[in-house]
Order: structure tokens, then sequence, then C-alpha cells
């Protein structure tokens, strides 16, 4: 492994088990991510993204959550034999989390203030006046003013509350960030200033980010690479340019096909048929078969592997090679 | 049928009380919707949107103004006249996991506005329909007997356009009706919704937050910010010369996935202004970098600045000829 790796997941399973059904939620994915680098994490609602990220901050609620399988290092510690006090030392140090309903992520009785400085003063042996001005740096940094520190959340709105959980999740110079649809929750207008600001302090932390959306428009404003994932697998993944241009997957040629282009008027908007399948009943064969207009016997059958080299995806086929070339 | 004029507000208002003042929810909208378009109406959370879709079939009471459906001022309705003109006007919802009773089967759920409206004499007759309708929507046929929760949400949309279709309809509010849904599922509804306006000649208002779902399906676009119209034109004149900052900063802010034309975004800055007892003046004046004394003190005019093409600002034929441009 080289040295600026930071993350790297191997075949990473986990299921979340009940006494009647096991849900596969994600079934063996590989990924890694380089110093600075950004990876999107696209894909539909119960495509795995989330319990991807939770699995790689040491959080899937267990149980009914496990890790049934894989590996995962984070700067070359297989993080899944860790202890807690290893997780909390490794959460907001080294790896910090940004949840998609700012509202939920801040505790609505403590000011904005106190809960920074709380974040700061568990990680770190500072006095309370210099966990407080460190605070009020980075909240000029994501913009905002350093006289709301004595404010309540219920006083910011979306777009400032998630400033603020953004300005949290960097307070201790993580190595990578997790974000998890950082801006759904918000307007068109604001997320462009949201997107904005992430984009300025990666730069300048030289941080890596995964970003999980299931916005294409939103990857390609932000990110280096692209990973599609579809029922707990990466079905495709490379840079963002080359996936964009030249999809190889039928789902990923799917997305496309189904979101409407601005800067095309006639296009008509070809639906991807059916719906994700149950992760507690997933299809034999490759997951993706019931929906592909392209299946074959063998995609009934048996499961793809992955194919190419840095841009890859799983499918038995090579559908759309002469497109590419 | 040709630019008949189906829905007219005429400086449409609606205030709710609040413990600071009034909100301004809606404040004096004038538009028209024909026969047979789809108007688009965009904004951001709280802009009003919702609420002027709400006015309009008068879900709530409209604080003062008119709407006309077909030239007939639905606001001195009496509450007999307005549940016989319902069948006219119906309202698809955003959350298709919200707008379905649980405990009803599918059958049931799409019967009951015939039963309300004593459309059909005989249970046979309904049930012939509602199967009409399952067909319609592309329902088949085993889900009659199933509830709602055996439903993903795709599904379950399909059932709540079913029930809004059954009793026929002219007028349909769609209020955000894909915006739950996961794009492979949004593109089938979508495709339907504009597939049954062309066989049955609907009418639709389409409020929405993504702009690019709104210009794939709109005739006609309207732009709100805080409660009021900002700009209304054909979708075409509205995307490549939209005259009003706001609407252009709203259309550079979209995410594109264009990776050959990397645009650069407008950031807009400013607060935004509050809807409670708005001062006078342009409200988008503190977000606006074109902002002059002018905007701060004095209500900007909707007026019709080219040929079906409507803007409220004090400075549109600096933004047309392109003498103030965004500084990106």
């Amino acid at each position: 492994m080289e040295n600026n790796t930071v993350l790297e997941v191997k075949n990473l399973h986990v299921h979340y088990v009940t006494s009647d059904s096991a849900a596969k939620a994600v079934n063996g994915i590989d990924f890694e991510i380089k110093e600075g680098e950004a990876l999107g994490l696209v894909g539909e609602t119960g495509a795995g993204k989330t319990t991807t990220a939770l699995a790689v901050m040491q959080l899937i609620p267990d149980p009914p959550g496990m890790i049934v399988d894989g590996e995962i290092y984070f700067e070359g510690n297989n993080v899944i034999y860790n202890t807690d006090k290893e997780n909390q030392a490794m959460r907001g140090n080294g790896i910090s989390m940004i949840f998609q309903d700012p509202m939920t992520a801040l505790n609505p009785i403590m000011t904005v203030g106190d809960q920074l400085s709380e974040v700061v003063l568990t990680h770190e042996k500072l006095s309370k006046a210099e966990a407080k001005k460190r605070v009020i740096e980075l909240l000029e940094v994501v913009g905002v003013k350093s006289d709301r520190y004595d404010d309540y959340p219920h006083q910011f709105s979306g777009g400032q509350k998630q400033r603020v959980v953004i300005a949290m999740s960097l307070l201790c110079n993580p190595k990578l960030l997790i974000a998890d649809e950082p801006t759904t929750a918000l307007d068109v207008t604001i997320q462009a200033q949201v997107l904005e600001i992430i984009n300025n302090l990666r730069e300048k932390y030289k941080m890596a980010m995964i970003l999980i959306t299931h916005d294409l428009g939103v990857v390609a404003e932000t990110c280096d690479k692209v990973a599609i994932m579809y029922a707990g697998q990466i079905v495709e993944a490379g840079t963002v340019r080359e996936v964009y241009l030249h999809p190889r997957h039928p789902y990923t040629r799917g997305l496309f096909d189904s979101i409407p282009k601005l800067d095309d008027d006639s296009s008509e908007l070809i639906p991807i048929e059916g719906a994700i399948s149950n992760a507690a009943d997933l299809p034999s064969g490759c997951y993706f078969h019931p929906r592909c207009r392209y299946c074959q016997d063998i995609c009934r059958k048996e499961a793809p592997a992955q194919q190419g080299g840095e841009h890859q995806f799983m499918c038995h086929f090579d559908l759309f090679k002469e497109e590419a070339e | 049928m040709e630019n008949q004029v189906l829905i007219e507000t005429r400086r449409l208002k609606k205030y709710f009380p609040v413990p600071a003042g009034f909100l301004h929810a809606v404040d004096d909208v004038n538009l028209t919707i024909n026969k047979g378009e789809t108007l688009g109406i965009v904004g951001e959370s709280g802009c009003g949107k919702s609420t002027l879709g709400r006015v309009i079939l008068r879900l709530h009471e409209a604080t003062s103004g008119d709407v006309l459906y077909d030239g007939m001022d639905i606001n001195n309705f009496s509450a007999d006249e307005m549940r016989y003109m319902r069948q006219n006007m119906q309202i698809i919802f955003q959350d298709p996991y919200a707008s379905l009773n649980p405990r009803m089967t599918i059958g049931q759920i799409i019967e009951e506005p015939l039963k309300l409206h004593k459309i059909f004499k005989s249970a046979d007759e309904r049930r012939a329909r509602v199967e009409e309708l399952m067909e319609l929507v592309g329902l088949p046929m085993r889900s009659y007997n199933q509830y709602p929760h055996e439903f993903d949400g795709g599904r379950r949309q399909r059932v709540v356009i079913a029930r809004a279709l059954s009793i026929n309809p002219q007028f349909i509010v769609c209020d955000e009706p894909v915006s739950a849904l996961d794009v492979s599922v949004q593109a089938q509804i979508l495709n339907l919704l504009m597939e049954l306006q062309k066989k049955m000649q609907l009418t639709y208002m389409f409020i929405s937050h993504d702009l690019s779902v709104v210009k794939h399906i709109s005739t006609n676009i309207g732009v709100m910010y805080l409660g009021q119209l900002i700009e209304k034109a054909s979708k075409n004149d509205i995307f490549s010369q939209p005259l009003h900052p706001y609407t252009i900063a709203l259309l550079s802010a979209i995410p594109s996935t264009n990776v050959l034309a990397k645009s650069k975004k407008i950031i807009l800055k400013g607060e935004i202004n509050s809807p409670i007892n708005p001062k006078v003046g342009c409200r988008f004046a503190t977000r606006c970098p074109f902002a002059t004394e002018k905007c701060t003190s004095e209500n900007p005019v909707f007026t019709e600045a080219m040929p079906g093409h409507f803007v409220a600002c004090h400075r549109w034929k600096e933004v047309a000829d392109g003498t103030l441009a965004f500084d990106v």
C-alpha cells in the first residue's frame, strides 16, 4: 500500500440481521481514497451508501447490523479490530462525518459555541479560552459571524446550520471527511454556497472526502472520482470524467437517461423499469438483472465480475465498448 | 382550444397571522394558465409555491384577490357549489407515504372519490372504473386488494394519480410529485404525467424546487421569491433569457452533469429577507448585487417586458441589454 492512501476498503459485507431475515445492505465493495482526493458515492435509496459510510466510521448499529466480512484500513490500520477507545480517538480527529439533516445533528438546548468547543475539548488538551478561539476562527472560515457564538441552533437558518455542522466536522483537522447528502435539505442557491465552502476547505486542508449523494450534478461539481452503487455493490467506478462521458454499466446509463438535462431539450426520459430489489431478498445472478434491458440468460444465473482497469464496471458484457473508443 | 384560459388569479393574497405580524405567503400574484398547458412554479423552500397551489384550489381561503376557473370566481362559491367544482380540480401531494390511508386497500382508495361524488350508481360500475384507472396508470390488477405499505414510493404515487384522475378532473395541482422518489422512478412518473396530459387534455400547475424537472414538463414557468411571482415566461425564454437577477442566480446554481463545460456558479451573498411584515421595496434587494436605492424604497411592478415574458424588477432593461451582468 502506498503511503498516501488514506482509506482502503476491501471486500466489505454488512448485513442487518433480524430473527426472520437478513438484509444484505453492502455486498462486497472495494475502493480506496488517496490524500486530498474526493470520491462521490452515488446511488438510489437503499443502495448501501450510508451503511458503507457508517462502517468506515465504525458506527453500524449493532444489533441488528454486522460487518460480516472485509477489511477497512484507515492510514494502514484495520479499524474493524479497533477498541471503542481507539474508535473514539479516530472519529473527529481522523475521520469526521457531516450528516444530511443539520437540525438533528445539533443539540437544540446547547449554544452553538458550547457544542463546538466541546468537540475540541474532548479531543485535545486545550483550555476553554483556546478552544473558543479555535471555534470562532473556524466559524468565520465557513462564513458564520463570531457574534453568533452564543446563539442556539433554532436561531440559524438551514444553510447557516449546515455551515455550523461543517465547522464542527473540521475542528480537529480530519484526514478524511465523509459528507452524507450534505446539501440535500438545502435550496439550490444555498447549496451552491455550501459546496463552494466545502471545495475551498478541502483545498486548504488537503482533506480527502467521500461525498454521498443521489445527485449526479453535485458529484460532477465537487469530486474527482465516482463510484455508482446498486444493491450494496459498486457497479461502476472511475474518474468523474470517464464515467460521465462513457458510462459502461447499464445501470449507470439508465441513471443518466432518466434525469432531465438542462442543456438538452429534445431528450425523452427513459426510466429504469421496476424498483430496487429488497435487500433481504436479492435476485440470483446479477443483482440488476430484473431491471436491465440487456438481460441475458447468464445474467440470471451467474454473478458478474468486475472488468476494466482504472474505469471498472461489473457486468457480464461490455455493451458500450465501441462508443468508448 | 388554443390559448383558452382555464385558471386566472388576480391580485391573489394569502397572509397567515403569526405572533410577529402577518406572514405574506402569497402576495399579489397575477397569473394565467391556459387549457392543456403546464405552468411550472419554481422557488426555494418557504417562497409560497405550495400555498399558492392550495389557495387556487381553495384548500386555503385567500386573504384577498380572485381565483377564476373558466371565468367563474370560485372564491364566492358556496360550500355545495365548491364541492361540485372540486370534481374539476385535484391535487397530487409530494409524499406518497403520507397521502394514502394505510388501512384502505388500493381499490378502496381509488374508489373513494367516485363514492363521494356519487358518480356511478352501482358498485359494479365503480369497480369497472377503478380497474380502468389502474390500467391507465400502470398498476397490475392483483394490487386491487393490496395495502399501501406493500408498495414502493413510485407505485404509491401511481395510486395517488389514479385517485386524482378518478373523477375526470380538468386541472391538477402537482405539488412536488416526484421529489420523494429516486431518479429512475421519478422518470417513470414524469413520463406517466405527460402521457396522461396528452390523452386527457389535462391542465397542470407543477410545483417543484427542481428546475430541470420543471423545464422538462412545463409549457410556461413562473419563478417565486418570498411570496411574489417575480418572473414568468415560456420555458425557453426563462432559460435562454432570464430577466430577473434572482432567476439568473437560480439557474446558475443548478449542479450540472456536463463534465465538459463547467460553468462558474453565481454565489449570492447577503441575508434572505423575512416574509413576515416585509418592508417596502424589492424583496430580493438584500441579496441582489445590482440593488439601488430605488430597489429598497419602491415595489417593482410585475410587467410584461417582452411579449409573454413578465418580470418584477426595476432594472430588467439593463439586464436584458447586458449592461448588468454577474461577476463570476
